[in-house]
Order: structure tokens, then C-alpha cells, then sequence
């Protein structure tokens, strides 16, 4: 069905529906700023209480050709009022502000969704560049018509002209038909137009000194809302309530923000400096650019010539008392392993945050995966073990980048932070935690020998946590050097004793088992032994555990668990597996966690294994455990 | 920073308990005798310094030294050695290691940590082969060099370490030889005193693997007419005889007898400024036969401030602009709501 002007002129009285929750996808070249877009719909559905999750979607080309589907930049946002977990398998509505975001988006649309299109990118010159066949309009195709309802709205026309006195160029008024858009769209949902009518003075006029561009905008924003409002497009008008949330007070944040919260907490709980050593590098690079803006909190930064000079830093940064931090992906994890196997060795703490993105090799850098958990398991030289955590959704960065550091110094052993880029990019509400509710994390640099007769003892173990004293230069009588070459226990001189071999690795190994001592237990949804147990892990808590509900919702006995501790495992787990007939783990690779659990448990663990560089559908992870039950 | 308690030490305080493992005869020994002795003259407490090595022989120096020390992976000492001022400014810190380590596999970091100027030492010894892997030629050795993985002679051209340190704008630049011990200790306490990093590549022999490699410039039957001394504002004279020098010709330089009958004066000769990165370039690619070797110090540049001040200044200058950081507003900051009504 196409909506048009003349058909909404019939004056008749808008509707209000209530809808539980909507998906809303903005879409576009990459140079209509669709992220700004859908991030200034999330904040405002955020700050008007409704639970959020969201995802943006970027060309892998920074600017690539106009017009063309591979220049196509998307955001799909999830607002609801209900507590929810992902950003939506099906989009309810989509903004559409040129063909080649049409072509590549449509088929996600539900049927009879609403699609919002700027009619006016619908010319004969951009169908040809996203490559529709001569004479061809989408438009006008009848099954299209017949599956959405379509709304055309001459949106660079309908700018222009509402903008024609502001005085300003073509080029700048074009730039704010995403504002006229996104007017339009908080019309249809009944949103208030203020939040972003603060963020573009904000922006604009107060930290760019750009008050007339802020002025168009917002010109542009209020004229689409009154478009909405008065052209009568749409004979309903949704509402999505907010949220029944937790009591607190919240606030919208991404995983890569969160992360860099979460570090820098946990360096304050230490009363430690933060030095963060990167080298830029899709997903990751985010993270450096919020830690470079928090010099005042004492953060040190550091732009490294490459991914293996940012390990070195890290580790000597380390080994000079700082909570040191290096951040990368998949292909930097590759280059950093002979430095990670080194800091193993050193036994020093630090945190690598691994933002995975899919591979091989290059891979796809803006897309998504999980296919790096057994790299960073095993991916270096000889045994050389590791903590491993994951975070599992946008706001739990914040706890588990502070377990990073806590695991990290206890056992004196680097702590691999396994993120992904659907986390990192993605977001949410967070309830802001209270900081004197979380735990001081203890650090112990000695300032007395060990050895009043004789040379310092670096590697004298804690009996308890096997870990080393952490001695940092400046320190008298406590100089002691650390090499790669196998060393004596205790004395830390170089050995090359078998049986002392022997001892050092299974004791490297063994610190990081006894943390599953002082790491919570894993927790089950649903019921505590059944079916079957749908076990996962990183970036895919969302539709892992919203797929657990409709299923047992359908009356199923399925249960879901996340870990967000991999290396060591919760003490509980093997508990947890075997209280269920069936354990099917989901993982967007080709079954490493699967191969880890059955490797540890001899649990005959089945996978569900998709690997598109995106997340999972909740129906298909539905459909698909339904399919195992059935067998 | 040096204050008034600073303990009086010696070179066998910053001797450590382990025993020097190179090969007796190996030029490694008198490097470590100089280092040793250089330390107590650098104000310094054995506490603040830390010794960094990558692999080699070379690599083994930070064991020997009673001071903190890191032994890290083949090339990337520079990159330590970084992350250890970013931490910590006032360490004073030391990396010594060979020509396989620093300009082979380390040759990016080499050069990144020369063009930040971080306020380190770098003691590069070069000798022309790869030890520890028991004699594969390296980046320094020259072009036909026969080495079991080069039986009919190496094809490659070797790099020139101190033109490399030019061309990365390294702010001291000098070379040494092992086995003139005065020379040595002299130069590489002015390398230590420079603020910034300093690059002091050492002629050292591997009497195993490459035994007389540099000896055409360390001998004294032959080092007169080799290679020669380099003092600031003084005129570059070499020769048994001192008869001759090196005089500016079109932008280089050129090697003329002086004196008497020459109608060539002192005055003539080519004058070292250590301040003249132009100069620096051109002595660091005189090289024997054609012309005498430069020692001593080839460039200075004490005005430029170091990469780890900047960083710290960064710090305090965002301190002073927004106050110490405050977690609570941090983590409060932006579009925040309230939800009250219970689930
Ligand atoms: S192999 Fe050469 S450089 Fe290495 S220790 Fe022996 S003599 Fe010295």
C-alpha cells in the first residue's frame, strides 16, 4: 500500500495505538548520518523510560561512492516496554533515505511494516547506481506495495523549503534531511522533540561555535514533526510505554563507554593509574578514543607504532605498577601472542581487550563474531594459559572490565577481555551502579626484601593465590630482573632444570584455576534441570536469553545460562550441564566453546553455529532448538 | 631526580649475582665494564634505572646488571622501554642489544622511539652478525658476506644504523668502539646525560662468528688513518701523522692533507658542530675505505622536549583545566533519567 497525500487529506482522526514494543531501522548513504539519527531516537526513547537495546550497522568503506549499496550505513534501534535484549529480529519501521538503503534493507521489514522513503533519492540516476535494472522504480512494484506501507515523502524537497530563508548553502541544508526524518518518526511515536533539540545546541552552537548550524537542524527537526503531524500519513499514531525498570537512575551507554568506565573504576578501587596502549584498529579504536579524553582521572594514552610495540608498553607499563590496558581485535590478538606468552611468563597483570570482529584474516572489520575464544585460549607459544572473560552485553563492560583487573592482579596473570563488536557498538540502559557498593580491589607492591640475606626473591609465591610479589622499579633493594627465559621458581634466576620446568607450567596453570574460587557461580534461567540448557556466551546474552523465554513461554523445558567467565570456568558448571538432557550452545563460529565444553565436561554438547557477521535472530535460535527437541 | 641522600656506588654495586655467560674474548665484557662504570657517575639511584634487552648475546646485559631489568622478545625493547617511561618519567632507562635485535627485527620500533624522543639510552652493539643463532649474516654486515645461510655471499646492502638514527631525528647520535674503554666511558656518559633518546652504536667483535670485523678501526696499527675523533667546533683531523683532514666540497665532504707545502690550513678543514643535522647526516655516511670513520658524538639536540613529558604535561594541563577527575560525575554524566515506581 502506498500512502499518499492526497489519500491522507480526507481529514480522518488519527488514531493512538498502544504497541508493546517497536523495532525502528534508520538507513542511508553513510553520509546522511544515519548513526546520529538512530542515536538520537535511542536517547530519547531511553530518557522517556522505555528499555532499549540497539545496533548500528556500518559500511565497511568510510565514504564510499553515493548512491551505491556498498555506502549504505544503517541503525536499528529496539524501544520497548517491556524489559528486552536485543534490538529486533523484524523491523516494525523503517526510514529509508535512498535506494540502495531500500535494496539492501527491505526484506528485513515486516510484512505490512511501515517504510518512510525520501522519494526525492528515488531518481533514475540513483536507481542505476545501486544497480536496479533501466526503467525499474521499487516504488512502484506491486508486491512491495502489496507487503509494506510505504510512505513517500519528498524529504530534500520538503527541507529546502523550510530552510529556503535560513541563508545557509545547498549543501548544508541537504545535511539536515536526517533531522526532517527523524522529526517525522517522533511524530509517528509520540516522542518529545526536546532531547535533541538540547544535543544539537549542545553540539552545534556550544562546542563547535556553530549556532546556525544548530538553527537548521532544529528548523529541520520541528518541520518534520509538524509534517507528520500535519500532512496525516499515518491514521495511527504508536505509543510504547515506558518501561517497568529497576527503581535507579539510568543512563544510555554503549559497551565500548561502559569498558572504558568500568577501567577506569576499577583503577580508582585500586588507587592505581590507568596507561592504555593501542594501536587503531575496527572495533576496538573506540576505546582509546574514551580513554584519551579522560586525562584528568590521570589516564595515560598511548598511540603505539603498531599492535605489537602496544603489548610492549602494556607489559612494561605493568611491570612499573600501572593498571595497563591494551586493546585490539582478532588480527592484533594474532600480532600481540608472543607478547602476551611473554607477560604470562613475566607473571604480570594487565588486560587485553579483544573487540572481535568477523575474520579471517581481514575478515569484514564492521561486522561481527566470536570465532577468536580459542585463539585467545590457546593462540600462543608452548602452555601458556590465560584468564579469560567476557562481557555479555553493553553495560555488564562495566562490571567485567573491573573482574578483568581484579582476576588480573590476584593471580598475577594477564587477563584477555573477549568483547565483540555488536557489544561494543551496541547499547543500552544501564542502572548506574553505586561506587561504594563495589569492592576496593587490594594491590600489594612490596617495599621489603623478601631475602634479607641474599638477592631479592621475585618469584617467592603467595601460598595461597600462587601469585608472585608485584615489585616495581623505584623500589630499593628490591631490583630483580624478568626475562622470557624459563626461570627458577622462587629466585626467578634462568633454569633450565626439567623438573622445575615442569613445576612453573602446571603452576602458571594452577593460579588461574584458583580463581574459580572467588569468581560467582554461573546462574540458569528457567528451570533448574529439564530439557535442555541453551548455553552461551559473549554478544549473544541478548537473543540467547529472549529465545529461552519464548520457549518456555511455548512450555518448553529450556533453560539459559551465559558465561562470562571462560578461563577458569564457574566452579558450577559441570554441575549445571549435566542437570539438563540436551546442552545446546549457540556461537557465531563454528563451535569453539562447544569444543572447550566438551573437551572439559564430556558433555555431548550441540551447536548452533552461524557465522554472518551478525547476531542471532531470536526465532531462528527458536526454530532451531525446536528442530534438536525434535530429533 | 637526584637529591641530597644519593648513596655513593660503585661499579660493583650495580654488578649483579649472575655469572656473564658470553664467550671469553667477546667485546660484550668491555661494554659491560664501561656501563658498570658509567652508572655511579649519572646521580642516579640503582633503584630508578631499569636495563632493557630484546634477544642476542647483547640481550643478555640487563641479567648482568644489578639494576631492574626486563629480557623481552627479539626487537621490541624500544617499545618497552616506552611503555616503562609513559608509566614512570623518572626511571631512567637503558636499552642495550645488538644489530640483528634493534635493526632487523626491531628496526620500526627503533625508529618510532628515536622520533618521539623518549628519554631513553640506546646502546646498539653492532657486530656485523648474528651470534646467538651461530653466524647468519645480519642487517649490518656487508654486501658478499659468506655465513652458512649465505654460503656465495650475502645479496643484500646493508643499513647504515647511524644514518637510520638521522633520518628518525634521534636528538644524540654517537659511536664507540669496545675495546677503547676511555673513549667509550666518555661518550656514553654524555649519551646518558642527554635528555631524550640517545643512540650510541659500539664497534663490538664476535671473536666467534665475525672475529675482526671492525678490526681496520680498532687496532692501533691501523685506526689512526681509519677512522678519527670527533669534538665540537674543533676541525676533523685524522692520520698517524694528524696531517690530514676532511674539508667541506660542494655539499660533502673530501679528505686533504694540511700543513705545510699543502696549501691546505687547519683553518680549511670541515668544523664539527654537533647542533648541524645536515653535518650529522653526511659523517654518518663516511665510511672506510674511501674515508675515515667518524667517532664520538655526531649529533646533539637538547631542545626538543621528549615524547613522556608531553604526555604528563597533556595530564596536568587537563587537570588544571577541568580538576581532578571525579568517577561518581563521570559515570553520571550526559542524558540521565530516573525510574522510580517499583517493577
Ligand atoms: S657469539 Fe659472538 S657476540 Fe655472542 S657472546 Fe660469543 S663472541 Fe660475543
Amino acid at each position: 500500500m502506498i500512502v499518499t497525500t492526497e489519500a491522507a487529506s480526507e481529514k480522518k482522526p488519527v488514531e493512538d495505538q498502544s504497541l508493546e514494543s517497536v523495532a525502528i531501522r534508520f538507513v542511508g548513504d553513510s553520509g546522511d548520518g544515519m548513526q546520529l539519527t538512530g542515536g538520537q531516537f535511542t536517547t530519547t526513547s531511553a530518557l522517556f523510560g522505555n528499555d532499549i537495546s540497539t545496533f548500528p550497522d556500518f559500511p565497511a568503506e568510510i565514504r564510499a561512492p553515493r548512491g551505491t549499496t556498498y555506502g549504505v550505513s544503517g541503525f536499528q534501534v529496539q524501544f520497548s516496554s517491556t524489559d528486552i535484549h536485543t534490538p529486533g529480529d523484524i523491523v516494525n519501521a523503517m526510514v529509508v533515505m535512498n535506494p540502495a538503503a531500500f535494496k539492501t534493507n527491505i526484506a528485513d521489514v515486516e510484512a505490512g511494516g511501515i517504510v518512510i522513503v525520501n522519494e526525492d533519492e528515488f531518481t533514475k540516476n540513483n536507481f542505476k547506481k545501486c544497480g536496479y535494472p533501466e526503467g525499474y522504480n521499487p516504488l512502484e512494484d506491486e508486491q512491495f506495495q502489496g507487503d509494506y506501507k510505504i510512505i513517500p515523502v519528498p524529504m530534500s524537497r520538503l527541507t529546502r523549503e523550510s530552510l529556503a530563508d535560513s541563508g545557509m548553502g545547498t549543501k548544508d541544508i541537504d545535511r539536515c534531511r536526517n533531522m526532517f526524518a527523524l522529526g517525522i518518526v517522533y511524530w509517528l511515536y509520540d516522542r518529545s522533540i526536546d532531547p535533541t533539540v538540547k544535543f544539537l545546541t549542545d553540539t552545534f552552537a556550544k562546542v563547535k561555535n556553530k549556532p546556525e548550524v544548530a538553527e537548521i537542524n532544529i528548523k529541520a527537526l520541528k518541520s518534520g514533526y509538524y509534517f507528520g503531524e500535519t500532512a496525516e500519513l499515518f491514521p495511527v499514531r504508536y505509543r510504547v510505554a515506558p518501561a517497568k525498570l529497576k527503581k535507579g537512575k539510568y543512563r544510555k551507554i554503549s559497551g565500548s563507554e561502559a569498558t572504558a568506565l568500568g577501567f577506569v573504576t576499577a583503577a580508582a578501587k585500586a588507587g592505581k593509574t590507568l596507561t592504555y596502549s593501542g594501536y587503531p584498529i575496527t572495533p576496538a579504536s573506540e576505546l582509546i578514543h574514551h580513554l584519551s579524553r579522560l586525562k584528568h582521572f590521570g589516564v595515560r594514552t598511548f598511540q603505539a607504532e603498531d599492535e605489537i610495540a602496544a603489548i610492549c608498553a602494556t607489559i612494561a607499563a605493568s611491570f612499573a605498577g600501572d593498571f595497563a590496558i591494551t586493546g585490539t581485535s582478532g588480527p592484533g590478538i594474532a600480532l600481540k601472542s608472543e607478547g602476551i606468552g611473554l607477560a604470562m611468563m613475566y607473571e604480570l597483570p594487565m588486560v587485553i581487550v579483544d573487540v572481535q570482529r568477523a575474520g579471517p584474516a581481514t575478515g569484514m572489520p564492521t561486522k561481527t563474531e566470536q570465532a577468536d575464544l580459542l585463539q585467545c585460549m590457546f593462540g600462543r607459544t608452548s602452555e601458556s594459559p590465560v584468564i579469560i572473560v567476557a562481557p555479555q552485553s553493553p553495560s555488564d563492560c562495566f562490571e567485567m572490565a573491573i573482574e578483568a583487573f581484579r582476576l588480573s592482579v590476584r593471580a598475577m596473570c594477564p587477563c584477555i577481555y573477549l568483547s565483540d563488536g555488536y557489544i561494543a557498538n551496541g547499547a543500552e540502559p544501564w542502572l548506574l551502579p553505586d561506587l561504594d557498593a563495589i569492592e576496593p580491589i587490594k594491590i600489594e607492591h612490596p617495599t621489603v626484601t623478601n631475602n634479607p640475606d641474599g638477592p631479592y626473591l621475585p618469584y617467592q609465591r603467595d601460598p595461597e593465590t600462587l601469585a608472585r610479589p608485584w615489585a616495581i622499579p623505584g623500589t630499593p633493594g628490591l631490583e630483580h630482573r624478568v626475562g622470557g627465559l624459563e626461570k627458577q621458581d622462587v629466585t626467578g634466576n634462568v633454569s633450565y632444570d626439567p623438573d622445575n620446568h615442569e613445576n612453573m607450567i602446571k603452576t602458571r596453570a594452577l593460579k588461574i584455576q584458583k580463581l574459580a574460587d572467588i569468581i560467582p557461580p554461573l546462574t540458569v534461567l528457567g528451570p533448574e534441570q529439564g530439557d535442555v540448557l541453551l548455553l552461551g556466551w559473549g554478544g549473544t546474552y541478548g537473543s540467547i536469553t529472549t529465545a529461552g523465554n519464548r520457549l518456555r513461554d511455548m512450555g518448553h523445558s529450556v533453560a539459559t545460562a551465559h558465561l562470562r567467565y571462560i578461563n577458569p570456568f564457574p566452579k558450577n558448571l559441570g554441575e549445571v550441564l549435566s542437570a539438563y538432557r540436551t546442552v545446546i550452545i549457540p556461537e557465531i563460529n563454528m563451535g569453539q566453546l562447544r569444543l572447550l565444553i566438551r573437551d572439559r565436561f564430556m558433555v555431548d554438547a550441540i551447536g548452533i553455529n552461524y557465522m554472518k557477521g551478525k547476531g542471532y535472530m531470536v526465532q531462528d535460535l527458536v526454530n532451531e532448538t525446536l528442530a534438536i527437541m525434535n530429533r | 631526580m637526584p637529591d641530597t641522600a644519593l648513596p655513593t656506588l660503585k661499579a660493583k654495586d650495580f654488578t649483579s649475582d649472575q655469572d656473564v655467560r658470553w664467550c671469553p674474548g667477546c667485546g660484550d665484557y668491555a661494554v659491560l665494564t664501561a656501563v658498570r662504570k658509567v652508572l655511579p657517575n649519572l646521580g642516579r639511584r640503582k633503584e630508578d634505572i631499569v636495563f632493557v634487552s630484546g634477544i642476542g648475546c647483547a640481550a643478555r646485559f640487563p641479567y648482568y646488571i644489578d639494576t631492574y631489568g626486563m629480557h623481552t622478545i627479539h626487537g621490541r625493547a624500544p617499545a618497552f622501554a616506552t611503555g616503562l617511561k609513559v608509566s614512570n618519567p623518572d626511571l631512567d632507562v637503558w636499552i642495550v642489544t645488538g644489530d640483528g635485535d634493534l635493526l632487523s627485527i626491531g628496526g620500526n620500533h627503533t625508529m618510532h622511539i628515536m622520533r618521539r624522543n623518549v628519554d631513553i639510552n640506546i646502546i646498539l652493539l653492532n657486530n656485523k652478525i648474528y651470534g646467538l643463532t651461530k653466524g647468519q649474516y645480519s642487517p649490518t654486515s656487508e654486501l658478499g658476506k659468506k655465513t652458512k645461510s649465505t654460503p656465495m655471499g650475502s645479496i643484500d646492502y646493508p643499513i647504515n644504523p647511524l644514518s637510520l638514527a638521522v633520518g628518525s631525528h634521534c636528538t644524540f647520535i654517537a659511536r664507540s668502539i669496545d675495546i677503547d674503554v676511555k673513549h667509550l666511558n666518555v661518550v656514553m656518559l654524555e649519551a646518558a646525560k642527554h635528555r631524550g633518546t640517545s643512540f650510541l652504536e659500539v664497534y663490538q667483535d664476535c671473536n666467534i662468528f665475525n672475529h675482526k670485523a671492525w678490526f681496520y678501526a680498532t687496532q692501533k696499527e691501523t685506526k689512526a688513518e681509519t677512522t678519527f675523533m670527533l669534538e665540537h667546533g674543533k676541525p676533523m683531523i685524522f692520520g698517524a701523522d694528524a696531517n690530514k683532514g676532511l674539508r667541506f666540497k660542494g655539499g660533502s665532504l673530501e679528505v686533504v692533507e694540511f700543513g705545510e707545502g699543502t696549501g691546505v690550513t687547519v683553518d680549511d678543514l670541515a668544523h664539527h658542530d654537533e647542533t648541524d643535522r645536515n653535518l650529522a647526516f653526511t659523517l654518518s655516511q663516511l665510511a672506510y675505505p674511501d674515508f675515515p670513520e667518524p667517532m664520538g658524538v655526531i649529533y646533539r639536540n637538547e631542545k626538543l622536549e621528549s615524547y613522556e613529558r608531553m604526555l604528563h604535561n597533556q595530564i596536568d594541563e587537563a587537570i588544571e583545566k577541568k580538576g581532578v577527575g571525579d568517577l561518581h560525575a563521570l559515570l553520571h554524566e550526559g542524558d540521565t533519567w530516573i525510574v522510580d515506581d517499583e517493577e
